[in-house]
């Protein structure tokens, strides 16, 4: 029977497709733990990148990351709430898609454009131009995701509270949120593992720095930014240090993300 | 206190709207200076970072047209000749645009095939516990960060690619493929949520006379998603017009046009990010009308994937 | 004296061309059960959702008549659709309770969800919130079950369960009205009748009113029972009345099954 025929071919083609997708992911993991593993050794952790080392850079990593949520984590909940309990009718909605468009903009415009508030007035590549950038970019998914988890929060759970003559503030703080708390929080997580392996938004605006200066003034130690800079040295030894600092930084990223999604395993 | 959480609430809704703007207006007064000197012609010229001489004419006049400081513009008199010769340095946007249109394309062409087949399979054909570890595998395929598909792209998978089809490593073809490689997850995940609001009822009715798992997909399921799949397909091209770090790795940064698909060549994201660094004056400001112009476009495909088809495809 | 007079009370949804309730008058009887009844759309839910004002969660309402609510103090009547300031709201959801259909227990322990409530309203001693809280699930027959689990979640709790902790949670607030909306209508038959004790335990306390589609429901709590059809009171009386000698033909073929 030909339809069996063409149905057992398509099933097959899709299920290649899904090995596919797989066979990359496994490719770059493996790749990294080979040529990562390695060069791995204790001192990249104790030693910072002037005396080829990883410390400084991995720390400031952390810390740019760090900064920028706590920025951009409270302004996108808060704008969330807005979006989703405040809001009524166009302006709302206008703001939930401008949000879900900037998601998708691209980072090195966003660079720019801080480059050109916070750098060139400034006078040079400064820590804080670069948690800026990353604030910016962390907004609109911190939106995205508070808008999402609060719209799955039911209706008569609101109602509840209100009819118990809770204000309504107090019922989203109180009971909403709570009630979406896990969703938000791994939301939360993605964000800032998302953000925490941005390169583009760096490149200009807090660059990066061979030593442990944790000065926001100035340019500030990025483990993104400085595997750029270590993979176009011709140095065999910059390489070995760029795939070290991949392989870290990957792990960060992926158990950032398996963490968050471990949090909320159980609810779907 | 409610009136206070109101206000705060809505201004930071508004905080998006602001930074919008605020993008826009930077990006074109930064822009303004390449914009008057180039005009639209910007769109359509090889040239980049390149003397062209101008027609001759007396010192004077040369001199005139820019209100801009330029240290750029080296303008050369030779006071001895009667006839000056001028020349200028000139940009021209057409070498990244083309590479960020054509490396975009490339990415999509290899990308769609399988991303299809992967949301097909974790939507209709993998069992739950199947479709739950390969949906997880995918997902944190999207969570590696730009730059490491770089650094593997460009030891281990450029070398190859220049086994397969001759030419250079870094090079139009591979850029574009590991381009598809990245905006793999996103589309597949995208579709199949799509494909995931097709009503069972629907699905069940064709069963029950007989389709196969094949006809239902193709005759049920893809008419029924097809906004939202064309949509996430759209949206993937805005997003992967936007990617800076692989690309950069992998897509040679020489401003020449590529005769080849195997050629080297250069796009707007990698055009900013590699000559940021030393640029100042006229030189700067064409990159940031190069920014501009990605900004538009891109912002304008995203928009136009999520008004007309992507209407939040979740609840 | 009834606890709150409903008179001409007209509603219409926002964006809706007929209004949705037409020219209501009724009394809701002090310390009785008066059940609304009637087929789907009749409006009953619209009604009692009135008598708290949570459609004003949803602006674009216009409604048209009074809906008195006595002052106890005062022993006079205010009319609760005047009101717009937000702290009035909140007193007047203190006074007049409301539990749903669905079950709808906070993401919090079963001792926070029951003194949620007295907690907004400012009672910060925890001696008093622990006596209250115990007196309200011991009056909603649930303090035997969770006693010893206080401070577990509620969301542990079976549907049953979780439906006596929303009564308990209104009950805690010591409102003067209840409104309850189809509270059993998600309930096994088992945690249903418990539930129908427990309303018809406490009406030495509040004032109520149901909104059910089960008439049988209505027969055996009731004291006063309503029928509505398509927006309009078709017949108000004891709930014996009504269900044994309907004056109306349409209250009779509804109870008959003839329709609905």
């Amino acid at each position: 029977m030909k339809r069996l025929y063409i149905n057992k071919l398509f099933l097959a083609l899709s299920a290649l497709s899904a090995l596919i997708g797989l066979g990359f992911l496994a490719w770059i993991l493996i790749t990294l733990f080979v040529q990562g593993v390695g060069s791995l050794h204790l001192s990249l952790f104790l030693n910072d990148l002037v005396e080829g080392g990883l410390r400084n850079l991995i720390v400031g990593q952390l810390i740019l990351a760090g900064l920028a949520g706590a920025i951009g984590i409270p302004l996108g909940m808060v704008a969330g709430i807005y979006i989703r309990e405040y809001g009524r009718g166009k302006y709302a909605e206008f703001i939930r898609d401008l949000s879900d468009v900037m998601m998708s903009a691209p980072s090195i415009i966003i660079g720019a454009f801080v480059y050109a508030i916070a750098v060139a007035p400034f006078g040079g590549a400064n820590g804080f131009a670069g948690v800026i950038a990353l604030s910016i970019m962390m907004i609109p998914i911190i939106i995205n995701t508070t808008d999402s988890m609060l719209s799955l929060v039911p209706q008569e759970l609101r109602e509840a509270g209100i009819a118990l003559g809770a204000s309504k503030y107090r019922v989203i703080l109180d009971i909403v949120i709570k009630a979406a708390k896990v969703g938000i929080m791994t939301g939360v997580l993605l964000a800032f593992a998302r953000i925490a392996g941005e390169t583009a938004p760096l490149l200009f605006t807090s660059e990066t720095s061979n030593y442990f200066n944790l000065d926001l003034r100035e340019s500030f130690p990025s483990l993104t930014v400085s595997i750029y800079n270590l993979a176009n040295e011709p140095e065999q030894s910059s390489r070995d240090l760029a795939w070290a600092a991949s392989f870290i930084l990957t792990m960060m990223v992926l158990v950032i993300n398996l963490v968050g999604r471990y949090i909320t395993r159980n609810k779907k | 206190m409610e009136k206070i959480f109101q206000k705060l609430s809505f201004s930071s809704a508004s905080l998006v709207l602001i930074i919008l703007i605020g993008i826009f207006f930077t990006l074109f007064s930064a822009a303004k200076p390449a914009i008057e000197e180039f005009g639209l012609h910007f769109l359509g010229d090889p040239t980049w970072n390149q003397e062209v001489r101008l027609d001759t004419a007396p010192a004077a006049t040369a001199v005139a047209d820019d209100t801009i400081a330029d240290e750029d513009d080296m303008m050369m008199l030779d006071e001895d000749d009667e006839d000056s010769v001028n020349t200028k340095t000139v940009f021209g946007g057409l070498v990244p645009i083309i590479g960020t249109l054509l490396s975009t394309l490339i990415a999509l062409a290899f990308a769609l095939p399988i991303a299809m087949g992967i949301a097909v399979f974790l939507a209709e054909m993998a069992s739950k516990t199947v479709s739950k570890f390969v949906g997880i595998a995918i997902e944190l395929l999207a969570a590696i960060p730009s730059i490491i598909f770089g650094m593997w792209g460009l030891y281990y998978f450029a070398p190859i690619i220049s086994d397969l089809f001759g030419g250079f490593q870094v090079s139009l073809l591979t850029a574009g493929l590991v381009l598809g490689i990245m905006i793999l997850p996103f589309m597949a995940a995208i579709t199949r949520d799509s494909m995931n609001t097709t009503p069972d009822v629907l699905k069940e009715s064709a069963y029950a006379l007989g389709a196969t798992k094949f006809e239902v997909v193709k005759d049920i399921i893809f008419p029924f998603s097809k906004v939202g799949i064309i949509g996430s397909i759209i949206l993937a091209l805005g997003r992967a017009l936007g990617e800076t770090m692989a690309v950069a790795f992998l897509i040679g940064a020489v401003y020449t046009i590529p005769e080849k698909i195997t050629d080297p060549t250069i796009s707007i994201p990698v055009a900013m990010a590699v000559n940021f660094g030393e640029a100042s004056g006229l030189g700067e400001s064409s990159l940031f009308y190069l920014g501009l112009i990605l900004f538009v476009l891109s912002f304008g495909i995203i928009s136009f994937a999520k008004f007309y088809f992507l209407k939040r495809v979740k609840s | 004296m009834p606890v709150m007079k409903i008179k001409k009370f007209t509603f219409t949804y926002p964006g809706v061309d007929s209004p949705s309730l037409k020219n209501i008058t009724l009394p809701i009887e002090k310390n009785k059960i008066t059940a609304l009844i009637g087929p789907s759309g009749c409006g009953k839910s619209t009604l009692l959702r009135s008598m708290n004002r949570i459609h004003d969660l949803y602006p674009g309402n216009t409604y048209d008549g009074k809906i008195d609510l006595l002052d106890f103090k005062a022993n006079k009547y205010n009319n609760i659709l005047d009101i717009k300031k937000e702290n009035e709201f909140i007193k007047l959801r203190q006074q007049v309770g409301m539990i749903f259909q669905k079950p709808t227990p906070f993401p919090m322990s079963i001792f926070d969800n029951v003194a949620y409530g007295l907690k907004i309203a400012g009672i910060k001693n925890k001696t008093e919130l622990a006596d209250r809280v115990e007196a309200s699930l011991k009056g909603s027959a649930l303090w035997k079950e969770v006693h010893d689990r206080l401070d577990k979640s509620a969301m542990g709790l079976s549907g049953g369960q979780q439906q006596r902790l929303c009564i308990a949670r209104a009950v805690a607030v010591k409102p003067e009205v209840l409104l309850f909306d189809e509270p059993t209508s998600a309930l096994d038959p088992i945690s249903t009748g418990a539930i129908e004790e427990l309303i018809v335990e406490l009406k030495k306390d509040v004032s109520i009113a149901i909104v059910t589609h089960n008439m049988q429901q209505a027969s055996r709590i009731s004291d006063f029972t309503a029928f509505m059809y398509l927006g309009d009171l078709i017949e108000y009386d004891k709930t014996e009345n009504i269900f044994l000698n309907p004056k109306e033909k349409r209250t009779e073929d509804y109870i008959t099954g003839r329709f609905g």
